[in-house]
């Protein structure tokens, strides 16, 4: 993808990375039902690049532990994300990248939902919609050029 | 309602299904870039095998299929912005025309009644109507820019040249052949959907239409002709369209498809949750205020969202579905509720 010639947000917040999850003794016992949290769906998302900054969605406060919800016996995920500025153009780019990362990485059954936080952009009604239609978002991930900008959000570190 | 047959061979999603009209072959598309055919094998009219697989035909996921009436041509559209027709002359399916115009994605393709038109829709929002002289040769007969989104979905009168459409824009509209100035034009649009209508079909009649969508219901709409004994109110002197019932509360995620059985009058939807449920009419209902009662709600039909649902266009209560999942299978619902 193009650098932008001006940043549309130029001085973003940052905020801290938070610690690791900690492993407890169960985590390691196959006996032990073990299902899905919302710091585990956090831990899928969190190091996606920003398109436009060198920083994850975590640093930018994009995405937040307290944005996620689960439910294991509906087989639900919804994720909130809050673009760093309500006119971000980058927002429906970054609710992609999301929305793949988790449907490549979580289970079938779930059906997995990620909208723009309520009132955190100008367009949220027009994205939330383009998100929730799969069969754009189908047709979009067959597009090598856009699938490739998709790979180097989530997969900084693999693609440079 | 009763699973009969699993059909299982397609790599990835399946978008759509469509029985011949014979009722005996069912085509598959999907993800996978294939078309599959599954005939029946023997007496049993349902038992269906995989018998060919169509390849080669599109470069990217085939979202639909649709038959002639005559049953000796497929057509397929596909995400490629292309629209393959396949010919069964020599025995073997072979694709020989591939219709091109459109500018992205075709979502839809259907072929009237009469065999003489072809429909397809896309992304581009717009529907086109290709005319086919002898069958061999397809024109394209009028590029419709109603919409003002995607186009989802067309679908043929069942007996009248006239097509209607669903849109990503909330609206279904109906396209028809003006006879005087001897030119296709968008004849009606209808409103009250919240969201995206994802698929629609008519009744046996034409009268009516049913649509589903985005916003988790279904709506049912009437025709009003002119001079109509309800004494609806027909501006120019043109037929309207009416919603006359909204089915809510079933459906829990979207309705990405519906189909109106033209023997039985039943009509079966497939949603995203994965579920697949009838809806009958009720027995003292109201041609203008109707009511329909859910007569079966099969709550984990397939195991991922339900792309497609379709009555067999011969058998009675034989219903056709297929996933995200990956499967077919082939339904056949109580003979109480028919």
């Amino acid at each position: 993808m193009e650098i932008l010639s001006s940043l549309e947000n130029q001085n973003p917040t940052l905020y801290g990375k938070c610690c690791d999850r900690s492993v407890s003794a169960d985590d390691e016992d196959d006996s032990v039902a073990d299902l899905f949290d919302e710091r585990e769906v956090f831990d899928l998302i969190r190091h996606i690049r920003d398109p436009e900054h060198p920083l994850s969605l975590e640093e930018l406060h994009v995405v937040e532990v307290k944005g996620i919800m689960i439910d294991n016996v509906k087989n639900e995920v919804k994720v909130n994300f809050t673009p760093t500025i309500p006119h971000c153009s980058m927002a429906l780019l970054i609710g992609l990248s999301i929305r793949v990362q988790l449907l490549r990485s979580l289970p079938a059954r779930f059906k997995v939902s990620v909208v723009v936080s309520p009132n955190s952009h100008r367009s949220e009604a027009d994205i939330n919609k383009q998100l929730a239609d799969k069969e754009r978002v189908a047709a979009a991930l067959e597009n090598v050029n856009l699938i490739k900008v998709i790979n180097d959000c989530i997969m900084p570190e693999l693609t440079g | 309602m009763e699973l009969l047959q699993t059909l299982k061979g397609h790599v990835g999603r399946v978008w759509h299904v469509s029985w011949n009209p014979e009722g005996n072959v069912l085509a598959s598309c999907g993800e996978d870039k294939t078309i599959r055919l599954w005939w029946q094998e023997s007496n049993d009219p349902f038992a269906l095998g995989l018998k060919t697989i169509l390849t080669d035909g599109h470069q990217r996921t085939i979202r639909s299929v649709g038959w002639s009436p005559c049953g000796q041509y497929l057509a397929s559209a596909s995400f490629d912005s292309t629209v393959a027709i396949w010919n069964k002359k020599s025995g073997q399916f072979e694709c020989d025309v591939s219709l091109e115009g459109h500018e992205n994605e075709v979502k839809s393709v259907a072929w009237s009644k009469s065999g003489q038109y072809l429909a397809t829709c896309s992304r581009d929002k717009s529907v086109w109507i290709w005319e086919t002289s002898d069958e061999e040769e397809y024109e394209c007969a009028a590029v419709l820019n109603a919409h003002s989104q995607d186009v989802k979905k067309v679908v043929w009168h069942p007996h009248m040249d006239v097509v209607a459409s669903a849109s990503y824009d909330n609206t279904l509209k109906i396209f028809q052949c003006d006879v005087t100035e001897c030119e296709w034009i968008c004849a009606s649009t209808l409103r009250s959907h919240e969201s995206t209508v994802w698929s629609l079909d008519f009744d046996a009649l034409g009268k009516r239409l049913v649509s589903c969508s985005d916003d988790q219901t279904v709506k049912v709409w009437q025709q009003y002709e002119p001079n109509n004994e309800f004494g609806i109110a027909t501006p120019d002197n043109e037929a309207v369209w009416k919603c006359v019932c909204t089915i809510a509360g079933y459906h829990t995620r979207t309705i990405h498809d519906i189909s109106w059985c033209h023997q039985t009058d039943l009509i079966a939807t497939g949603c995203a949750d994965d579920g697949i449920r009838i809806f009958k009419e009720a027995d003292n209902s109201n041609i203008n205020e109707p009511t329909f009662q859910q007569v079966v709600n099969y709550s984990s039909a397939h195991s991922q969202d339900v792309n497609t649902v379709l009555w067999n266009p011969v058998h009675r209560g034989i219903l056709a579905s297929c996933s995200d999942d990956g499967e077919i299978k082939i339904w056949k619902v109580k003979e109480n509720i028919l």
